[in-house]
């Protein structure tokens, strides 16, 4: 086996640049909607997860602009753009 | 800045850089905007690419083309929960120049082939992303790039699978989940020697491996791995609907890790260093989920447009992305030729593409996503047939059963009155 990797550690592999703002954000007032719970399972970098409470939680770091949120939650839930020019993930070998 | 061109193409993939090649080696005047560092930065794919479909379109490409090894072995294996069974194909044909494909890293790849672009005379601007379409009575007229304004006669958005460029001019909607799969990959590196060693590989060879089963646990999708000069590519694609409405609440970094712990797989990339984790959304809805593909001085090429198609154990979108820009480079260059960029001019791009692999190949497999989708090709089917091969090889400490009888006891009427069925469904792929 390649070495174990945790997710967090697998992402660190990636080449990232910084961006001014988050590029997909929570609706607001869509926190509770039952659609952004897909977004836990369908995210490659696992960044949605579910809390004590039940509720989705959401970080951008590690985010592979994939695009498989804004498909499966949709975009009455989630506000998705593209981070801007020159930031956010840049693959060396895609 | 206010500036001017023949043509803008949105985004530096295959369909933008293919697009501009054909457009600025006919002397138009273009410039591709590309929201990554470089060209190649944001693009993810298997990949294995086909040259035969589009070999002609750009004649000069491919001698010095940055591919990775020729696939001289094609592999499938139908993986069950827990035994598999692995066919490998080797022809002669495969060994052969001008050889069929090659495995391909995309950032290397994308980034060279932006340099051919600029070569011809066409402008690339990266780090730069396109925030909106800009209109003049009701045609789509340029584009808004952060404070810059830019004008063209022609915008071709080949911005990728999302296209909310395409979505801004009215062309498609967001994405339906049942339309989209999602891939995740890993490569891992590996020394040349060993990976031609590991896979049985002369030098320069490679291999295409793809998985089909248990590996996405039942869901529509697949295994993939491609040897590269020096590291593979391996990589799951899994159905968005499925996944996240998968009842047994399966994440999908998880099914992925599960897929590279098999033990068909772990001694292969055993000792590799993992380099990069990447993802991407990839179109898979056919020939019905194709969206609008020009508008009033608007084109649609590649993923953006659609064209990429997933039938079963391969993904094909490269040949598709790299035939759709140059249809739609030729039908800018007659729209030129005009002085008309209405959406009536321009449809002579659908009709080309109607006329070529293109559209051809997306009629032919319109009933393959549906067809496919039958969970019984990805957990009952890999089950039975490597109980049977683990029937078969079995020697007991008693006596040994006939084969015939050994085989026969799986295949009862009833299950091959539902195999009859599940083949007349097969047989309109
Ligand atoms: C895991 C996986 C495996 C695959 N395997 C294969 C395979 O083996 N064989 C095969 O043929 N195909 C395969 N595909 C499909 C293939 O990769 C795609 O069809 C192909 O990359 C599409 O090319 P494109 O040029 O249309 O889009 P992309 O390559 O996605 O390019 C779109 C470009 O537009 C840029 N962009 C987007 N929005 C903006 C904006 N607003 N402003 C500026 N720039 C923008 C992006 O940064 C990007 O560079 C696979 C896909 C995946 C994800
Ligand atoms: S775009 Fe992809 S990686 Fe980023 S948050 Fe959405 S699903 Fe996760």
């Amino acid at each position: 086996m390649s070495e174990p990797l945790n997710l967090k550690a697998k992402l660190g592999l990636n080449v990232f640049k910084e961006d001014k703002e988050r590029h997909i954000n929570i609706k607001p007032g869509m926190e509770k909607d039952p659609r952004l719970k897909r977004a836990v399972l369908v995210c490659p970098a696992g960044l949605y997860s579910l809390n004590d409470k039940g509720e989705v939680e959401f970080t951008i770091d590690g985010c592979l602009e994939c695009g498989t949120c804004r498909i499966a939650c949709g975009v009455e839930v989630l506000d998705w753009k593209y981070p801007h020019g020159g930031a956010g993930v840049q693959f060396r070998f895609g | 800045m206010e500036e001017r061109f023949d043509a803008i193409i949105v985004g530096g993939g295959l369909a933008g850089l293919g697009a501009a090649y054909t457009l600025a080696s006919e002397g138009l005047e273009v410039l591709l905007l590309e929201r990554g560092d470089y060209a190649g930065a944001k693009n993810v794919t298997g990949g294995r690419i086909y040259l035969n479909p589009v070999r002609d379109m750009y004649p000069d490409l491919w001698k010095k083309a940055p591919l990775e090894r020729f696939i001289a072995h094609e592999e499938v294996a139908i993986m069950a929960k827990e035994r598999s069974l692995t066919l490998r194909y080797s022809g002669e044909e495969l060994r052969t120049e001008p050889y069929q494909s090659y495995s391909i890293l995309r950032a290397k790849f994308d980034r060279w082939f932006a340099k051919q672009v600029e070569r011809k005379g066409a402008m690339i601007v990266t780090k730069s992303k396109v925030d909106d379409l800009i209109f003049e009575n009701g045609k789509v007229a340029g584009v808004k790039a952060g404070e810059d304004e830019l004008y063209a006669d022609v915008v071709i958005a080949c911005d990728g699978v999302l296209s909310l460029l395409a979505e801004k001019a009215g062309l498609r909607k967001p994405g339906n989940p049942k339309d989209y799969a999602v891939g995740v990959k890993e490569v891992i590196e590996l020394e040349a020697a060993v990976i031609e060693e590991r896979f049985g590989l002369s030098e320069g060879e490679g291999v295409a491996r793809l998985f089909m089963g248990e590996v996405t646990k039942g869901m529509f999708g697949g295994g993939f791995l491609y040897t590269n000069k020096d590291s593979i590519s391996l990589g799951l694609v899994v159905s968005i609907k499925e996944l996240m409405e998968n009842k047994d609440r399966i994440e999908l970094p998880v099914m992925f890790e599960e897929f590279k712990n098999r033990p068909e797989i772990a001694p292969l990339i055993k000792g590799g260093q993992t380099a990069e984790y990447s993802a991407h959304v990839i179109p898979e809805g056919g020939y019905k989920a194709l969206t609008k593909l020009y508008g009033d001085g608007i084109l649609v090429a590649g993923d953006a447009a659609g064209f990429s198609m997933n039938i079963g154990v391969t993904v094909r979108g490269m040949e598709y992305a790299l035939a759709s820009g140059y249809y739609a480079a030729k039908a800018v260059i007659k729209a030129k030729e005009k002085g008309d960029f209405s959406a009536k001019t321009l449809a002579v791009y659908e009709e080309m593409l109607k006329n070529s692999f293109v559209m051809q190949d997306f009629i032919n497999f319109k009933e393959a996503p549906h067809v496919l989708e039958n969970p019984r090709f990805f957990t009952y089917y890999p089950e039975l047939v490597t109980s049977i091969m683990r029937d078969l090889y079995a020697v007991p400490a008693g006596p040994k059963e006939r084969l015939y009888p050994t085989v026969k006891k799986y295949l009862g009427f009833k299950q091959l009155w539902a195999m009859a069925g599940d083949m007349r469904k097969v047989m309109k792929i």
